[in-house]
């Protein structure tokens, strides 16, 4: 938002931006925020009159410890320690859209961002300090706020005293992108690793007591003056469309109301219990629409056998076609995942406040901005004129119903003149919420007679994870727009895989399948956790295994010997090493453990610029079918490690998040609905099944820019599971999840 | 249905409330604006983010309603403070163990409980003990540390007062 009032004045309170500036006319608007454009290092960062820095990040923290590595990549710049660097996240006026949290580029796109903002801040100290000492600016020293000539720390100076409450006033060069492909960079070049004094230390996170001593304010927790209580209203079946609807069946609710857009429908009371009561009482009939989807057991025969909407082929290496044609020995096999849900611990919650001349917006959402531009596309107005504050939710693992919320929110207080605070049920969160979607992969290899991989050719089919975009940037977007009438085309992606082997032909596509609905579908495809990331990598990370069974090859060897690079070789030796692996072909390490059957797997590879490699040993109990990961080791190496602490803690959440996906979660659903709707019809990981150890190498690289860290391990933890039960039992299991019942089924076979 | 008054005992403090006959003990805390924690996760006592102590036992408050609560409630906020958390409280601090945060009302509310009874529990224990809990971000691994680690402490804490007498 370009005002034509004074940034500096605007930054006389040291970040504090949020001012009253009257609007074109006579009449004075709400407070409203006037944010510097990206292009100027005052929307980066900020000195304050008391020396202290804020950092301004259009990126959050979803309790990963995102703020404290950005606090010391600035502090490290800055040459200050990171707890004198405060953070302004998740607010859309005062944060430069950065894309929010997603695809695991929080430090890569965020963190590098801020780093060139505060070199180039620490610069331009430099040069203030070097005229206001008459020094030249190389004979300088600082730390913690205090410039000083080197050897004569009485010369000195404050950045309070330069800058501090008055900004930088200077520009810094953007590349005209927002989002993730937002990039500045300063004339100042960033510090070489080896001067390192704040990254790379563990450091506390910041959030962790506020949560754990119950002060902590969720999104859920926001309470604003006047505000009313809603529950959304979903129908019994997926396409069913309200006919009728008996407004007297809530006369016995105290001050309840519905709110009907076209298919859009609602519940408000002033009291949250009101609100849940009405939605209980509401008596609607609905339409009956034929059944939305196939038995779930037809399933994956559904997407084997649906039209092909879109394919896309990887870059093409060598020939494969005439390699597999050319009586080479071809090894090939099938693999399933399901729908998933994101089942974020609590349903979604928002609240709004519309206004006639402002609008706020509380979410969860992990792409604040996004939300910010499809509510003002809902309510006619600018972009830029939503405010959307993004608050810590239930847990965020994509796009999941939190963007729903807000914009049922938003819909309704436009509607009802009153803030509105919108919360789902849980039947709704896991039943509604959109799904990660379902998919069948085939590989086939050609291998010589030495168990060289020739050629390589590996296709997913499936729902595309564009069925809705993964922001909410529109209100076709989300589920409240959809059923109020804007209509959404859905969007056609999938993926590739991405592993680490040198094959010197080979193939890798997807072909996506149509929805089964194209508007408020409850199986509508969106990005769950490193999307397509788990899919694609059990299939191909098992696949590799079964290259090595059949040409009787030990699977770290063979996998090694594909590699040429030498972060990938030091990734996979480093997993294998540290966990003791034994050398032999699949099967080879299995023990007997009393009633338990004990097997190690691996597998590795690549997601968001990270190296990973992961060794799973699991116990299997054929009389019970049940799979416990009893130890993961896992390799990683994601670049330049800014807080070790921190990372090990988020690469644990991966791997056990993982294991979950791997061995417990699968969308149940009828002809009609999702029929998963609670925690014991989906159910996800127990700590009984919780490992007993995870142990971390992590492989840092100083020279290289951080890649990120919160989703790319999640992706090969299924199949290091696989492999170790296959290692444990002989049994290949090609379809997810690795249940009690599959698992009890496979073993009876043999 | 027939609202009616209610006098609540949460944290150490009477508080006044009106609820319905059926309002669950979660909607009648939540109406309490100063109180953050604890959660609405399932509303089917299936997760326990609503955990809270009832007479010092971890009880969903999602799933018994407000009017059958007649004893001491205490919360996640009353269980502790920041100037005197509780050592479960400190555990998770020192682990580190929250992602979202969404759930250390069951987990923590629930150790606590559990560690008052079981002064040297095994990692079997344990996981017996928090059978059933739920955590979306996968912090399983930092829960254990952390519960034991506040077993640790709370035993120390516990020998060191008996030296005392």
């Amino acid at each position: 938002m370009n005002a034509p009032l004074s940034r500096r004045a605007l930054l006389q309170a040291a970040g504090a931006l949020i001012v009253t500036v009257p609007l074109s006319g006579a009449v004075v608007a709400a407070p409203v925020a006037v944010k510097p454009g990206p292009a100027d290092l005052d929307a980066w960062i900020a000195v304050g009159r008391d020396g202290r820095v804020t950092a301004f990040v259009g990126k959050f923290d979803m309790g990963m410890g995102l703020d404290v590595a950005i606090a010391q990549m600035v502090g490290e710049e800055l040459d200050m320690s990171a707890d004198k660097v405060e953070l302004v996240m998740g607010d859309t006026f005062r944060t430069v859209d950065q894309g929010g949290v997603s695809g695991s580029r929080g430090l890569a796109n965020g963190g590098v961002a801020l780093r060139a903002a505060a070199a180039e801040a620490r610069r331009l100290l430099g040069e203030a300090a070097s005229k206001h000492l008459g020094a030249p600016a190389g004979s300088l020293e600082a730390w913690d706020g205090a410039i000083w000539v080197a050897g004569q720390p009485k010369r000195r100076v404050t950045y309070a005293a330069l800058v501090g409450g008055k900004g930088f006033g200077a520009p810094i060069k953007w590349n005209g992108q927002f989002g993730n492909a937002l990039a500045i960079t300063g004339e100042a070049k960033p510090k070489a690793a080896a001067k390192y004094r704040v990254v790379g230390k563990p450091m506390p996170r910041r959030d962790v007591a506020a949560k754990v001593l119950g002060t902590a304010e969720y999104v859920s927790d926001l309470r604003v003056a006047g505000m009313l209580h809603a529950r959304v209203i979903l129908p019994p079946a997926a396409g069913a469309v309200p006919v009728s609807v008996d407004e007297a069946s809530l006369s016995g609710i105290q001050g309840a109301q519905v709110v009907r857009q076209k298919d859009f429908l609602a519940v408000l009371a002033p009291v949250e219990w009101d609100a849940v009561r009405a939605s209980r009482a509401l008596k609607v009939s609905w339409s009956k629409p034929p059944p939305a989807f196939p038995d779930q057991a037809g399933l994956y025969d559904h997407i084997r056998k649906s039209p092909s909407v879109q394919t896309s082929v990887g870059p093409k290496i060598g020939d494969p076609d005439a390699v597999f044609a050319s009586g080479a020995r071809v090894i090939e096999a099938e693999y399933e995942w399901p729908f998933q849900s994101h089942a974020s611990l609590g349903p979604a919650c928002a609240v709004a406040d519309v206004r006639p001349d402002s609008a706020t917006v509380w979410t969860a959402s992990q792409k604040g901005h996004a939300q910010a531009l499809g509510c003002a596309k809902l309510l006619g107005r600018p972009p830029g004129s939503v405010r959307v504050i993004t608050m810590i939710g239930p847990g965020a693992y994509g796009r999941n119903d939190a963007g729903d919320a807000a914009m049922a929110a938003t819909m309704l207080s436009a509607k009802v003149g009153k803030p509105v605070r919108v919360q789902g049920m849980r039947h709704e969160g896991t039943g509604w919420d959109p799904k990660g979607p379902a998919s069948v992969h085939r590989a086939r290899a050609a291998v010589d007679e030495k168990g060289a991989i020739l050629a390589y050719d590996f296709h997913t089919r499936g729902f595309s994870r564009a069925e809705i975009n993964f922001t909410e940037n529109d209100p076709k977007e989300t589920l409240a727009g959809q059923f109020a009438g804007y209509d959404n085309k859905p969007g056609h992606n999938l993926g590739l895989p991405e592993d680490s082997y040198d094959i010197p032909a080979r193939r890798l596509a997807w072909t996506s399948v149509a929805p089964f609905l194209d508007r408020a579908n409850p199986l509508r495809a969106s990005h769950l956790r490193d999307p397509m990331g788990p899919q694609m990598h059990f299939a191909s990370e098992s696949f590799f295994d079964e290259v090595a069974l059949a040409t009787g090859q030990d699977p770290v060897a063979m996998r090694l010997r594909h590699m040429t690079s030498a972060r990938d070789i030091a990734v996979l030796r480093g997993a294998a090493e540290k966990a003791g692996w034994v050398s032999g072909p699949p099967g080879a390490r299995r023990e007997k453990r009393g009633d338990v059957l004990v097997g190690r797997g691996v597998a590795c590879g690549r997601g968001h610029g990270t190296l990973i490699a992961i060794v799973a040993e699991v116990e299997v109990t054929p009389a019970t079918g049940r799979v416990w990961a009893r130890r993961v080791v896992v390799a990683h190496d994601c670049g330049l490690v800014v807080n070790p602490k921190g990372l090990r803690t988020v690469i644990e959440g991966n791997v056990v998040h993982g294991l979950s996906r791997a061995l417990f979660e699968e969308v149940a659903f009828d002809r009609s609905a999702v029929t998963s709707v609670d925690w014991a019809t989906y159910p996800i990981i127990d700590i009984a099944d919780t490992p007993e150890t995870i142990d971390i190498v992590l492989l840092n690289q100083p020279d290289i820019d951080p890649t990120g860290a919160g989703e790319p391990t999640t992706r090969f933890v299924a199949a290091a599971v696989a492999n170790a039960v296959f290692d444990a039992t002989g049994v290949r299991f090609r379809r997810a999840p690795l249940t009690p019942e599959r698992i009890k089924a496979g073993l009876r076979k043999v | 249905m027939a609202q009616q008054r209610l006098k609540l005992r949460v944290n150490g403090k009477s508080r006044a409330v009106s609820v319905e006959a059926d309002t669950p003990l979660l909607y009648a805390l939540r109406e309490l604006s100063d109180l953050n924690a604890p959660h609405f996760g399932c509303g089917l006592a299936q997760c326990g983010a609503c955990t809270v102590h009832l007479d010092g036992q971890p009880v969903r408050s999602c799933a018994i309603p407000a009017t059958a609560a007649t004893g001491e409630i205490v919360t996640l906020a009353g269980l502790g403070t920041a100037e005197k958390p509780h050592p479960v409280q400190q555990a998770w601090i020192d682990e580190e163990v929250p992602q979202c945060g969404y759930c250390v009302s069951g987990w923590i509310m629930t150790a606590a409980a559990f560690l008052k009874t079981n002064k040297n529990p095994t990692d079997a224990q344990i996981r017996e003990a928090l059978a059933g809990l739920k955590c979306r971000c996968g912090t399983h691994t930092a829960i254990l540390r952390a519960v034991k680690r506040a077993a640790q402490v709370m035993a120390k804490g516990a020998m060191a007062k008996g030296v005392a007498a």
